[in-house]
């Protein structure tokens, strides 16, 4: 049987990826942003997980106004990178797991969440950054990957409680999957920022300090904040923050926090990121 | 048939969005508005294109329908036009990254500050939601 044995929350700036691919990840700025993932390099290593359920946006790369998804579940064998705007990530491809990634998107579909399967897609930053966080410059990444995309820009953005119910489905979803296999689930993108306006550079060092203490342990208060607390609080672009949810939902009562990392600032944005696993 | 109410209402939710000081929020109002704007920006994905509008941006815009306000915004960076008429920062960031800005130099543009000092301020901990969080409550 396959099981959900981790859940990872980490920020995706693009500006990250950039550090990666110049090999900038020990200058001044970005040293202290870098380091907070040591812990979790190592830990991946040595957790070798098969597949990561990789739950993130798409910042109009792939997705543009004609199709707007609010959950899309990547069904491919291989998915290539986006050129959003200055060339392709030299990152490698991203191979797919698409008979589990069919299973899943089938699951859900039967449990009530009206799915769109996607299968010919190309991925940005906001799925290949924390590759690059978790994993480095390999060759070749060391993990299959299905791509969970989610409408976090086109209002109204799915609620807070439906991404945690969709990540408990999920779980269900891995767990009637029959092969044996080590899958993690991951839940990207924020923390504070807004990218737009003249209140732009919004932080809050506070308020998303208290969403990570909400995902450790039995808390359930999370799933309930409404969008517009995430957008007085954090700023218009916090709202990336209800993914994070999708990947508490899935790791079931009540957590474990292995390792947390938080820095202010990377580019526009405040950066976050828990290594969580589930305690039952 | 059931009489289930509807979780939220819609008109209650999308009103609150217009209580935020200095932002505005990519509803499907201004999605709608905006249609040909973002889509335009997403064009430049293409390095082609990119290529065709260094040459001649103002013959690039011609062949998409988009208002005259909006290809005036664009041709003159005015970012926080671009939004009121309707763009997306994510679109939007098409634009400036063929111009070869950083989301960090074009988001700047925004705030009324030099690049400088909004680095400064990123640096420095960011903006404090203090006093920009609702119009209506003055905090």
């Amino acid at each position: 049987m396959a099981r959900i044995t981790a859940g990872v929350a980490s920020s995706h700036v693009p500006l990250l990826g950039v550090a990666v691919d110049q090999n900038k990840t020990q200058d001044p700025y970005f040293k202290p942003i870098f380091d907070g993932y040591e812990w979790t390099k190592a830990w991946e290593k040595a957790e070798k997980p098969d597949v990561v359920v990789l739950v993130y946006n798409d910042h109009a790369s792939f997705f543009d106004m004609k199709i707007v998804p609010t959950f899309a579940i990547g069904t491919a064998e291989r998915f290539g990178i986006c050129d959003e705007g200055w060339g392709p990530r030299p990152v490698p491809e991203v191979e797919g797991h698409a008979d589990l990634g069919w299973h899943i998107a089938q699951s859900l579909i039967l449990d009530d969440f009206d799915m769109t399967v996607v299968s010919e897609m190309d991925v940005d930053h906001g799925l290949t950054v924390p590759l690059s966080m978790m994993f480095g410059q390999p060759e070749a990444w060391p993990c299959k990957v299905i791509p969970l995309a989610v409408n976090v820009v086109t209002y109204p953005v799915p609620s807070g409680n439906r991404c945690w119910l969709l990540g408990e489905a999920i779980r269900r979803a891995v767990e009637s999957y029959p092969e044996d296999l080590n899958v993690q689930i991951w839940g990207t993108g924020g923390m504070s920022h807004q990218l737009q306006g003249p209140r732009a550079g919004l932080l809050n060092a506070e308020w998303d300090n208290r969403f990570m203490d909400l995902l450790i342990g039995e808390s359930e208060e999370a799933r309930w904040i409404e969008h517009i607390e995430y957008l007085r609080e954090t700023g218009s672009e916090g709202i990336e923050m209800v993914m994070w949810l999708i990947m508490r939902g899935a790791l079931g009562k009540a957590t474990k926090c292995l390792h947390r990392h938080y820095h202010i600032p990377c580019s526009n944005t405040a950066i976050g990121h828990l290594v969580l696993e589930p305690a039952e | 048939m059931t009489d289930q109410a509807p979780t939220q209402d819609i008109h209650a939710y999308l009103a609150e969005f217009d209580d935020i000081p200095g932002t505005r929020v990519y509803t499907a109002a201004r999605a709608r508005k905006g249609y040909w704007l973002n889509q335009f920006a997403m064009s430049l994905m293409k390095p082609e294109n990119r290529e065709r509008w260094r040459a001649d941006e103002a013959a690039y815009l011609a062949d998409w329908p988009m208002s005259e306000e909006q290809k005036a915004a664009v041709l003159a960076r005015d970012y926080n036009r671009m939004l009121d008429l309707g763009g997306n920062i994510y679109f939007l960031s098409k634009v400036f990254s063929t111009d070869g800005l950083s989301f960090l130099q074009a988001v700047s543009t925004m705030t009324g500050m030099s690049v400088e000092d909004y680095s400064a301020m990123m640096n420095a901990g960011g903006r404090s939601p203090e006093g920009v969080r609702s119009i209506k409550g003055k905090c």
